[in-house]
């Protein structure tokens, strides 16, 4: 059985990336192959990255605000590409009232900042496409 | 939260600061038997810069503000200033940040987010409207373009007609600190530093009152390095400028009484207060002893502090209310010079005006009603603060051997090492976190299940609207020739070796904007990209 697989993305002109590494090595810890993407990557490179390397899920770490840009076009592509079945989180500083907005795009997790390294990797292994076995009891 | 896990925790947190330097239940004249006399006003200054710390002169109350357009912020700075703020402090938008223009497409849903958005000098005319530059002191936070800024900065002053001798403020132009911890960077590491160069050798020259840089520990500590990290890679940083200001032809006391630093005042008050006080004495030895610098005023190290962003939390929001205290506190003890103090909402949004009023209003408390400001340095003479300062001090010159084994900060930055260092340190404290062994109060432990939401500020999307269509404007009735020939003057001189301010500053008073002027230098100096790691 195979890990999963992990893109985390840092969209948007932002350069704050200690939660993008944090969160990408605990992936990692936790069993995962986990692929970080750098920093000011476009939706289309993020999911050009995604299918390049069959990821299961995408995480995008989104602190600036930017993130009713960039979620619609992300989602957008995912949808022309037919790669639906590919969880997508955001973590990082979400307003409240963009939650159900992004939900409704399809983002299965959200996660502000205080969010515990173990409650994303136990989200993960709750909600990615079943096919896989989790990370950490497939070797 | 299981009672267990708190008992092993606090047990733990008792042996070692917020850093993880070891700390022992009680310190004694035994422990401080290498640290010698030291007075307030005399070098190395670990005491403060002045001998009569704040009976003189208060620290500056320096509020950082900015968001949406230049006319959204410039009523923030009124209210501020009428609430009795002593300084301006402007935050642009990362388009700006980033030398972009609001119509270009990697500005897409960030124009006036993070901050202000800056295109033109038409722009920074309305962000200043009303606010004589003569008379405030303005600190901007900007890097990469920071010489362009100033350089609008420095034409706004002029159509005001206040004397550029006379101007006092701030640029933070610290590239090498995006390149190791915030990634605001355009250009590689070496043309960047051209650019600071060329700020002291012009400074020095027109401007003489203006701080051409602040060497900032803030970013370094935001992204996870320890207290001695952050006072070990800002101090070298700033011994980096000294050395290429010097290796550029410039006079060490000409140029670096105008350098100032910028900490983080973090969590664990004794460190804290510690980690300004190894600053100031590091700095002061450096420029005397490495640099030969003889004037007083390049060995005392002046510098802000802002309290730690990355420790305010969403949960129970006004708990940051008592955080930003307390680190408050430490940075007024360790004699800063200026004082940011953040907001409680900052965790959830930039601040609305109430909660950046409070934070204001905290410092003001602590200034006016607690009484630490009538005696200098009182901690000067405690034994534990004194070993932990030369620690600190001890910890910092080992990595500046390190650093300087590997051939100065720019090489080691090229090589990755000051990065993978905070990158280790920020995994390290999460797991500690994780595992319960350090606390954060409402966050893993003290949790509460329900929590009222707090109101915070929203800035929607009509800031970029505004400012797209003051860029076709500035662009419609700008003289399209005047433009093109001072662009191209400033690729020439690029290319070459003269000093940058002037071409930028003609290209400033053309109405060239941001974004055109950072595509001149792009065309000669190329863009940096940075190797992902994790």
């Amino acid at each position: 059985m195979r890990k999963l697989r992990v893109v985390i993305a840092k969209p948007g002109l932002d350069g704050h990336d200690r939660g993008a590494k944090v969160i990408a090595r605990a992936l990692r810890d936790a069993g995962m192959e986990v692929i970080y993407t750098g920093l000011r990557q476009t939706p289309e490179q993020i999911v050009s990255a995604a299918l390049q390397e069959d990821a299961d899920v995408i995480g995008l770490s989104i602190l600036s605000g930017a993130h009713n840009h960039i979620a619609p076009r992300l989602m957008q592509l995912l949808r022309e590409k037919g790669m639906e079945d590919v969880l997508v989180l955001i973590g990082g500083i979400i307003p409240d009232v963009d939650i159900p907005g992004l939900k409704a795009l399809g983002i299965k997790g959200i996660f502000p900042p205080g969010t515990s390294m173990q409650e994303i990797v136990d989200f993960i292994h709750a909600h990615v496409r079943s096919e896989h076995t989790p990370a950490g009891e497939g070797a | 939260m299981a009672p267990a896990t708190t008992e092993k925790a606090a047990r733990a947190r008792s042996f070692t600061t917020l850093s993880g330097h070891p700390v022992k239940a009680l310190y004694t004249g035994a422990d401080v038997s290498d640290v010698g006399p030291e007075d307030p006003g005399q070098f190395p200054y670990t005491r403060g810069i002045h001998a009569s710390g704040y009976q003189g002169k208060l620290w500056t109350m320096r509020q950082f503000a900015g968001f949406g357009t230049p006319e959204d912020t410039n009523q923030r700075y009124r209210q501020l200033l009428n609430a009795g703020g002593t300084g301006l402090s402007v935050a642009f938008d990362l388009p700006t940040l980033m030398g972009r223009d609001p119509d270009h497409p990697l500005a897409l849903g960030e124009v006036g987010k993070c901050g202000v958005s800056i295109a033109t000098l038409a722009d920074m005319e309305r962000l200043f409207d009303g606010i004589a530059l003569g008379e405030v002191t303005t600190s901007m936070t900007i890097n990469s373009p920071a010489a362009i800024i100033f350089a609008m900065y420095l034409v706004v002053a002029e159509k005001q007609q206040a004397d550029w001798a006379r101007l006092s403020g701030t640029v933070q132009n610290d590239i090498l600190k995006e390149f190791i911890a915030q990634k605001e960077y355009i250009y590689p590491p070496r043309p960047s530093m051209r650019l600071i160069t060329d700020m002291f050798a012009f400074c020095t020259t027109h401007v003489p009152r203006w701080n051409t840089i602040s060497v900032s520990g803030y970013h370094i500590r935001e992204a996870g390095a320890t207290a001695l990290q952050e006072l070990a890679f800002t101090l070298r940083d700033g011994i980096e400028y000294v050395q290429w200001g010097a290796d550029a032809g410039l006079a060490v006391d000409d140029f670096v009484p105008r350098m100032s630093f910028f900490f983080n005042a973090h969590s664990d008050f004794f460190e804290e207060i510690a980690k300004y006080r190894a600053a100031r004495r590091l700095w002061a030895r450096v420029m005397r002893d490495r640099f030969g610098a003889t004037s007083e005023r390049s060995w005392k190290l002046r510098f802000h502090s802002q309290t730690a962003g990355v420790s305010l939390t969403a949960q129970q929001p006004y708990n940051n209310v008592v955080r930003t205290a307390l680190q408050a506190l430490s940075a007024v003890l360790g004699g800063t010079n200026s004082l940011h103090t953040n907001s409680l909402d900052e965790a959830l949004a930039l601040p609305t005006e109430h909660a950046a009023t409070l934070a204001l209003r905290t410092q003001q408390i602590i200034a006016m009603e607690s009484g630490v400001t009538e005696v200098v340095d009182p901690f000067g003479g405690s034994y534990f603060v004194e070993r932990l300062t030369q620690d600190l001090a001890d910890g910092a010159l080992a990595y500046f051997d390190q650093i300087d084994a590997m051939g100065g900060m720019v090489a080691a930055i090229e090589q990755g090492f000051p990065q993978r260092e905070i990158a280790e340190s920020a995994y390290r404290f999460q797991q500690a976190v994780e595992r319960g062994e350090k606390i954060i109060v409402g966050v893993n432990d003290f949790v509460e299940e329900h929590e009222p939401p707090v109101e915070t500020l929203y800035v929607d999307e009509s800031a970029a609207a505004h400012q797209m269509e003051r860029l076709q404007h500035v662009k419609s009735t700008r003289d399209a020739r005047a433009v093109d020939t001072s662009l191209e003057t400033l690729r020439r001189a690029a290319a070459g070796h003269t000093n940058l301010l002037p071409p930028l500053l003609d290209a400033v008073r053309a109405y060239a904007t941001l974004g055109e002027m950072c595509d001149a230098l792009r065309s000669v100096w190329g863009e940096y990209e940075e190797t992902p790691t994790i």
